[in-house]
């Protein structure tokens, strides 16, 4: 179970959410600059809220009258906006960064199983400029789950993609969660992308949940 | 020509290696260290490090003699502890090296880490690495273009150092004599051709570190703009 309960002064605007969670997938629906961003740094202990907590599972990330957890030792995965992946390493470097030398004998398989579903074995020895939208996509999610991360932070994570490549990641994420079963926490604008991934939405506007939409389990894509 | 002593080329090639290796130490330890951080003191500290850019060299000069003299804070405690004489020195004319590259190497290696996306290093923690590896797997990298401009240009300006070393470190044939004090001494006594000879060295050494900088600079961003293939 994911508990979270922020409060963080913005510039314009006080951050107030709370909400609780469990292996499902949770949309975080708002226009620009209603802070949703700033929830998945807190979450990912990029940033600090001024007060709250955020626990999974009973173990404190945040909680305001601890040190916080550093990034390191939260055990999570992040797709960045527009992905992050690093300029200067291949897509497997890129992959293989987040493994511990000391599993990689065990995390080789999970990689494997990674490469499989999202079809990118072919693109290990290419570097991030020498590949399309879709494929940056694809290969940030693998590195996003190659930690075997405990939950999975996803900002705006297919923006940048054309419809047609937005609609086949939508049913990769949602066979993604299928297989690994762990909280998905996704930022959007899109209100038919937040239709179709979440089992909730949260509607934020100026830092507060406005509205809270909770769907009956569903959805598996129509091709599977 | 045939009197001519090589020891201004050697000590000048060694004043500027150590005083690059130093500066370039340092320029991207602070600069790393400053660039993402705000404290009050820091445009403060900032401007002192870039002030030798505007002194005159022989007000830097000055200051270095005051501070690493005999009886300067820093010269006294070296002569007493250490029993090292900075002043008419080689020492001295590896600090003054220092004390005027340095804002180069700073300068340029902030511009280097603040063209960083913060998000790279930022995915980085998120993957469980340490500071120091975030550091050596993915800022030092990815800024290396420009702190190897800091570098070729540090080294260059130490190379051609005149005004402060004068002040600091003398002219004393085969011990402190760099390459511009060899021209300018070469100069004042006359000696027309001497000088021809290390202005003809410096040139071309300056000349050829600039070609190769700007060679590599052109190669490494064909390298990072490739086309999708």
């Amino acid at each position: 179970m994911l508990k979270v309960q922020i409060r963080k002064k913005l510039s314009h605007f006080t951050l107030d959410v709370s909400w609780e969670m469990d292996n499902e997938i949770l949309v975080l629906f708002g226009p620009s600059g209603s802070g949703k961003t700033t929830i998945l740094n807190s979450m990912a202990g990029l940033t600090h809220p001024d007060s709250g907590f955020i626990t999974l599972n009973g173990r404190a990330f945040f909680h305001t009258q601890h040190k916080p957890l550093s990034p390191q030792k939260r055990n999570i995965g992040y797709l960045f906006q527009d992905y992050a992946l690093f300029p200067h390493m291949t897509v497997e470097k890129n992959i293989h960064y987040g493994v511990k030398k000391k599993a990689a004998n065990h995390s080789s398989f999970r990689i494997e199983q990674l490469l499989s579903v999202l079809g990118i074995g072919h693109l290990l020895k290419k570097y991030p400029h020498q590949i399309s939208g879709g494929e940056k996509q694809r290969v940030a999610l693998a590195r996003a789950l190659a930690t075997e991360p405990s939950f999975l932070l996803l900002d705006e994570p297919l923006s940048a993609l054309d419809q047609e490549t937005r609609i086949e990641c939508q049913n990769e994420l949602l066979r993604l969660h299928q297989i690994w079963r762990i909280p998905f926490i996704i930022v959007t604008h899109d209100m038919n992308e937040a239709e179709k991934l979440g089992d909730t939405i949260l509607f934020l506007e100026k830092g507060k949940i406005i509205q809270t939409v909770n769907h009956p389990p569903k959805k598996w894509p129509a091709d599977h | 020509m045939n009197d001519v002593h090589y020891s201004p080329l050697f000590l000048s090639l060694k004043v500027a290696a150590i005083s690059t290796s130093v500066v370039f130490i340092a320029g991207v330890l602070f600069a790393h260290l400053l660039v993402r951080r705000n404290f009050f003191g820091k445009s403060f500290l900032e401007s002192f490090f870039l002030l030798p850019l505007v002194l005159p060299p022989t007000v830097v000069g000055f200051g270095l003699l005051v501070l690493f003299g005999k009886n300067g804070w820093v010269g006294s405690w070296l002569l007493t502890w250490f029993d090292i004489q900075v002043v008419f020195s080689w020492i001295g004319a590896v600090i003054a090296s220092i004390v005027v590259s340095f804002p180069l190497m700073y300068q340029s290696a902030v511009a280097s880490f603040e063209s960083l996306d913060p998000r790279l290093e930022n995915a980085a923690r998120t993957m469980g690495a340490s500071e120091w590896r975030v550091f050596w797997t993915i800022s030092f990298p990815l800024a290396w273009p420009g702190l190897l401009a800091g570098l070729v240009l540090s080294f260059a300006r130490g190379l051609g150092e005149f005004g402060a070393t004068l002040m600091l470190a003398g002219y004393i044939p085969g011990k402190t004599d760099t390459i511009p004090m060899a021209i300018y001494f070469a100069v004042q006594s006359g000696h027309m051709e001497t000088a021809t000879f290390w202005v003809t060295i410096i040139v071309a050494l300056g000349f050829s570190t600039i070609m190769w900088l700007n060679w590599w600079t052109k190669r490494n961003v064909r390298r990072f703009a490739k086309d999708h293939t």
